[in-house]
């Protein structure tokens, strides 16, 4: 929050990617894309990070840096140690080794909100927005910086109106901008999916974090509203907010992800600009295993491989729980038929 | 909606059915009991008491260590010109029927006592004794103890200890089973499961008061435990489950149901604690230990069943489909196990060992009592949460432990204290191993 | 039967200072669990931790009334630390078994015979009230209020006990407004959620424990007042329950369902009992005695929570919209 280079978002809807400072169009890696390769500034590099669930190895990964003021996309299959990638990343879990730093610090043993308040704000594959809350209060609790949230400030409203005056207007000009202004007042139960997700990820940029990281931001969206969340991501970008997120639709990530990290079987098995990775055989054989025949850079290829994606149903909607933390408060979308929860 | 309804009013006559037939199950047992006291007197032999007749006594053993004194004076007098005496049988035992509550002086006629045995420093002699709600009033002279503790070595009331605390756990265990079935395949925190526990014992007071053979008596309550863990799951929880309820709220339900059912069992059963037949039981010496029969009778007991159970759970094909379901519900239904049928046969099993364990808990307390369940639930949620919530195998060795702990903590702490130690140190392991010590670790973050 | 004595004496359970003492543990409860989503099951712990700590204090080292205030509340918060640190951080069942465990373990304790020097063991402790008395501003005498009769005693405790849980329910509707109490509505729904923003959920969680055990701890307190008795037998998991119960009625996430649910509980009670009584008395009831009637009153307690939880989990004053069962 001490960036000094930063525009608050907000109001900025009207910022021009183009002609933003953060648009810097030089080559983001030191020397040749490989995998773990060295970028010329790079906000979160981790080191021998490793996490196994008995003899599985959810994520093994050497080396892998993440680039400052651009937007990553971490592509992978299904079950390839994304999502515990994240959580590992920003405390939710803790590696059996490893370091990481964000933005120089050590991260490494730092619980979740001590991540969040550092700036590094994540989503959740499995929408978390609290369904019993009104969207307005959702967005309120995602402020930082509230002395109200003290309990022996809390009793005294004085002492809090003015800083949470100052959080609705912020909270309602992203909601204006995530089109969930008519759904201010509404229980965020009442959302759709899609809408649970922008507003997830709006509640996630309360706090002006300099790196957001989104799981699967896009997944289960309707799609008429897919191409505002990706002027939105971009948006953040323009606005000096690094972004890291997890997708599966080519399409997206080829539009808006400046670099992409391919993930396999738990490592980073390629990374490069998205035109270049799509065209990787590494990728391919990650995705594809034997059908090695497909050509990425071909327009036939992508839509091969997007039909074999689609034919993976999971790897769109993400399986119910897989590398989530345990959702007991969660309530699935589908009641399962014996009303038993996680 | 006609659907809605429709499961609203199976819900309800389950509901309102299931508190009928368990009260008049209850009642069945208790008005013949009450029509026919002599003839369940003389069936039962040692029977103390029939239901509902209030016979007023104050009553003690005296024992030296476990060896029971005979021949001793005991004279109960009132202020109001009552009094009476009895003197010690062959057990230690002595019974004095006093006609009205009230105040009473128990004076204990020391000249009477073996020279050896002088009653124990500090023992308050005569003693006042008050009514309260119950019917019996205990009085317990304390003889020969400090000449006793010397002779005895620290080995021998370890020893001792322990083979009374097997036995205290493997009841635990027999009980928490079904606990930990019911929590492994529903999700569901059990607290009526203490209510099924003192099923067990009260039915098999009522059906031998009833003039049932003790034997007979054990197995239809077993069996009667078995159907009312089959009517609680089929008009309660089946239904909740279909519903899609959460946990919490479940949780809260079967803490109503808890409620209602020990005040039921109060309702028919009667504040006292009564005895069930050969309660009072001769010790025997194995291998140097001196243990009662039955503690030895209960540990053999439990032992056997929990091998079964666990062979039935490794073995047969119900116990794969058990242990599929609580692994994943949704892929053993999808594999074509009917998961409902399953819990069902969960609840009836389940509830079957509760009752065998209230039997058994009868015996190792002494007493049939209408709160005896409420007392051993959070013991068994102490061995089930020790060994980890949810894993059978677990909660095994978590009873056992609890039941080591609680036995073995008396030689240092007061009687009174036993249940203490164990339940601190389910909450020590708790902070260091929260998953219990078998548990899988969650995907907690 | 004597139905102006029936309405009399459930009059009287409203505005008793027993009723005031169910309905702030409750409202300690609805901190817990409304609020917070704790499932404190030793809320009977915290009230006997209250009533010990000030009479403890009072008799046994001679404390005047302010300081023996203060030992119960800090033993209170001491008991609420010990139970928080172990439990917070794991699934909610586990706190449901530890706080019961720990409430029982405090009864044992106090009844244990090895401390009768200090608790009283199982006849508990009396005559530690009159430092409470000696601040009544009301002369001797007696006091009608309408059809209730109150003697200078009962018109103290009475005012104290309520003029508490009015003020204790303004805690907490004030904190409950606040952004305090939106991150504890957070909590109650997805802690992981509520991390994710940077909060700390723990200290969250420890504080609403705490609060609510001071509630518990203060209601111990206002529980033994009017007799100026303690006995360790009315501490069980069942006092527990019924405060659960009274809670679930008036509305689990509200700040007056807690009280609306104890004068509802009590009155109940005290009408079911009157009714079976009268009933018995004049003869329409043979079937009964007259501690059976005591009993099916506990057996209806039992049922209606099943009832409500079923069919109106929300209690009378909540709205299900915002109900959150974690
Ligand atoms: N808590 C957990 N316990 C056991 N296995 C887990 C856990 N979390 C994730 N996994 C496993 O780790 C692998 C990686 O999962 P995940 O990170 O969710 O992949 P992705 O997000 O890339 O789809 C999967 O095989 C998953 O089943
Ligand atoms: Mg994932």
């Amino acid at each position: 929050m001490s960036d000094p280079q930063r525009i608050p978002p907000g109001p900025a809807t009207g910022q021009d990617p183009d002609t933003s400072p953060f648009n810097d169009t030089g080559p983001i890696a030191v020397g040749p894309a490989a995998p773990g390769c060295k970028k010329r500034d790079p906000i979160i590099i981790a080191d021998g990070v490793r996490r196994s669930f008995g003899a599985l190895k959810a994520v093994d990964v050497d080396h892998v840096e993440i680039p400052r003021h651009k937007i990553t996309a971490l592509i992978g299959p299904n079950g390839a140690g994304k999502t515990t990638f994240f959580n590992l990343l920003t405390g939710f879990d803790t590696p059996d080794s490893g370091s990481w730093t964000f933005d120089g610090k050590n991260l490494a043993g730092i619980r979740p909100h001590r991540v969040a308040r550092l700036g590094m704000v994540r989503t959740f594959q499995l929408t978390k927005v609290m369904g019993k809350l009104t969207v307005i209060e959702n967005m309120r609790l995602g402020g930082a910086d509230q002395p109200g949230e003290a309990l022996w400030r809390a009793m005294f409203p004085w002492l809090w109106r003015e800083r949470e005056a100052e959080l609705t207007r912020t909270a309602d000009s992203l909601l204006a901008m995530f089109k969930l202004a008519e759904k201010r007042e509404d229980y965020a139960a009442s959302l759709s999916g899609g809408q649970r997700k922008l507003l997830e990820m709006a509640r996630a940029l309360m706090a002006e974090p300099r790196l957001v990281m989104l799981d699967e931001p896009m997944a289960g969206v309707n799609p008429a509203l897919t191409q505002s969340l990706l002027d939105h991501i971009k948006n953040l970008k323009a606005t000096g907010t690094t972004v890291l997120f997890v997708e599966h639709d080519m399409h997206v990530v080829r539009h808006i992800a400046d670099w992409v990290i391919v993930m396999a079987e738990g490592r980073v098995v390629a990374e490069g600009p998205p035109k270049e990775v799509m065209q990787d055989q590494a990728v391919i054989d990650a995705y594809l295993g034997a059908h090695h025949d497909v050509d990425l850079g071909a327009p036939e290829g992508v839509a091969r491989l997007e039909d074999v994606l689609s034919e993976d149903a999971e790897s769109v909607v993400g399986t119910e729980d897989a590398g989530e933390l345990l959702a007991v408060h969660d309530e699935p979308d589908t009641q399962d038929p014996h009303g038993r929860q996680p | 909606m006609f659907r809605q309804a429709n499961a609203a009013v199976i819900r309800w006559v389950g509901v309102v059915g299931l508190i009928a037939l368990f009260a008049g199950l209850a009642l069945a047992s208790a008005v013949p009991a009450l029509a026919m006291p002599s003839a369940s007197a003389s069936a039962a032999g040692q029977l103390q008491a029939p239901l509902q007749k209030q016979e007023l006594t104050i009553r003690g053993t005296l024992r030296d260590g476990s060896v029971p004194i005979e021949g001793v004076r005991i004279t109960a007098s009132s202020t109001t010109g009552f009094s009476a005496e009895a003197t010690t049988d062959k057990d230690g035992r002595w019974v004095i029927v006093v006609p009205a509550k009230g105040t009473y002086e128990v004076l204990l006629d020391v000249a009477t006592l073996p020279a050896d045995k002088p009653l124990s420093e500090g023992e308050a002699n005569p003693r006042i004794v008050e009514f309260g709600t119950s019917s019996n009033m205990g009085v317990i002279f304390k003889v020969g103890e400090n000449a006793a503790a010397a002779t005895r070595s620290f080995g021998s009331i370890l020893a001792e200890r322990t083979v009374a605390g097997l036995s205290f756990g493997l009841l635990l265990a027999l009980t928490a089973v079904g606990l930990s079935l019911v929590f492994g395949t529903t999700g569901l925190t059990n607290f009526a499961h203490g209510e099924m526990v003192t099923f067990g014992a009260v039915s098999t007071f009522a059906l031998s008061a009833w003039g049932f053979p003790l034997w007979a008596a054990l197995v239809v309550a077993v069996l009667l435990g078995g159907a009312l863990g089959w009517l609680q799951d089929w008009g309660l929880w089946k239904p909740l489950r279909r519903r899609g309820s959460a946990l919490v709220p479940m949780m809260i339900v079967s803490i109503g149901l808890a409620l209602a059912m020990r005040y039921i069992i109060l309702f028919f059963f009667g504040g006292t604690t009564e005895q069930l037949p050969s309660a009072q039981s001769p010790i025997l010496v194995v291998l140097g230990v001196s243990i009662s029969r039955n503690t030895l009778v209960s540990l053999v007991v439990s032992l056997v069943v929990i091998i079964a159970v666990a062979l039935l759970l490794l073995k047969t094909r119900f116990g794969k489909a058990t242990r599929a379901v609580a692994d994943n519900p949704a892929l053993a239904a999808a594999s074509g196990i009917d998961v409902d049928r399953v819990i069902r046969m969960v609840w009836v099993v389940g509830s079957m060992l509760a009752a065998l364990g209230g039997i058994l808990w009868a015996y190792y307390r002494p007493g049939v009592a209408f709160n005896m369940g409420q007392q051993i639930l959070l013991m068994i949620f102490a061995g089930v949460t020790l060994g980890g919530l949810g894993t059978v195998f677990g909660a095994l060795i978590g009873s056992v432990l609890v039941g080591l702990m609680v036995e073995i903590s008396t030689i240092w702490l007061e009687a009174d204290l036993k249940y203490v130690g164990a339940l601190a140190v389910m909450i020590l392991v708790l902070l260091f191993k929260p998953q219990g010590l078998l548990g899988r670790r969650e995907r907690v973050g | 039967m004597d139905f102006a004595a029936i309405f009399t004496n459930a009059l009287t359970e409203i505005v008793s200072p027993i009723t005031a003492s169910y309905a702030l543990a409750a409202l300690g409860l609805a901190v817990h669990f409304g609020y917070a989503g704790l499932l404190n099951f030793g809320q009977a712990g915290f009230m006997a931790v209250g009533a010990y700590g000030f009479s403890i204090s009072t008799l046994t080292f001679g404390a005047p009334l302010p300081v023996a205030l203060l030992v119960a509340l800090v033993a209170s918060v001491l008991f609420a630390l010990i139970l928080g640190i172990p439990t917070l951080r794991l699934r909610a069942d586990y706190l449901a078994i530890v706080t019961i465990a720990a409430a029982e373990i405090v009864r044992y304790i106090v009844t244990t015979n090895s401390l009768t020097n200090v608790t009283g063991s199982a006849n508990g402790l009396a005559t530690f009230e009159r430092g409470f008395y000696a601040l009544s501003p009301f002369p001797p005498g007696d006091y009608p209020v309408g059809p209730l009769n109150f003697n200078d005693r009962s018109l103290w405790v009475t005012l104290v006990a309520w003029g508490i849980v009015l003020l204790c329910a303004a805690i907490v509707w004030a904190l409950m407004r606040s952004p305090w109490g939106r991150v504890l509505k957070g909590i109650r729904e997805d802690e992981n959620a509520v991390l994710s923003l940077g909060k700390n959920v723990f200290v969250y969680k420890m504080e609403a424990l705490v609060i609510g055990g001071l509630f518990g701890s203060l209601a111990g307190i206002l529980f033994t007042l009017p007799t100026g008795a303690v006995q360790p037998a009315n501490y069980g998991s069942e006092l527990t329950f019924f405060l659960w119960t009274a809670l679930l009625l008036g509305g689990m996430a509200t700040v007056f369902g807690s009280v609306l649910g104890a004068m509802i509980f009590w009155v109940v009670l005290s009408l079911t009992q009157g009714i079976l009584l009268g009933l018995i008395e004049a003869g329409y009831i043979t079937f009964l005695s007259s501690a059976q009637a005591g009993q099916l009153r506990y057996i209806l307690v039992g049922v209606a929570l099943m009832l409500l939880m079923i069919f109106r989990p929300q209690g009378i004053l909540g709205n299900k919209k915002e109900l959150a069962f974690s």
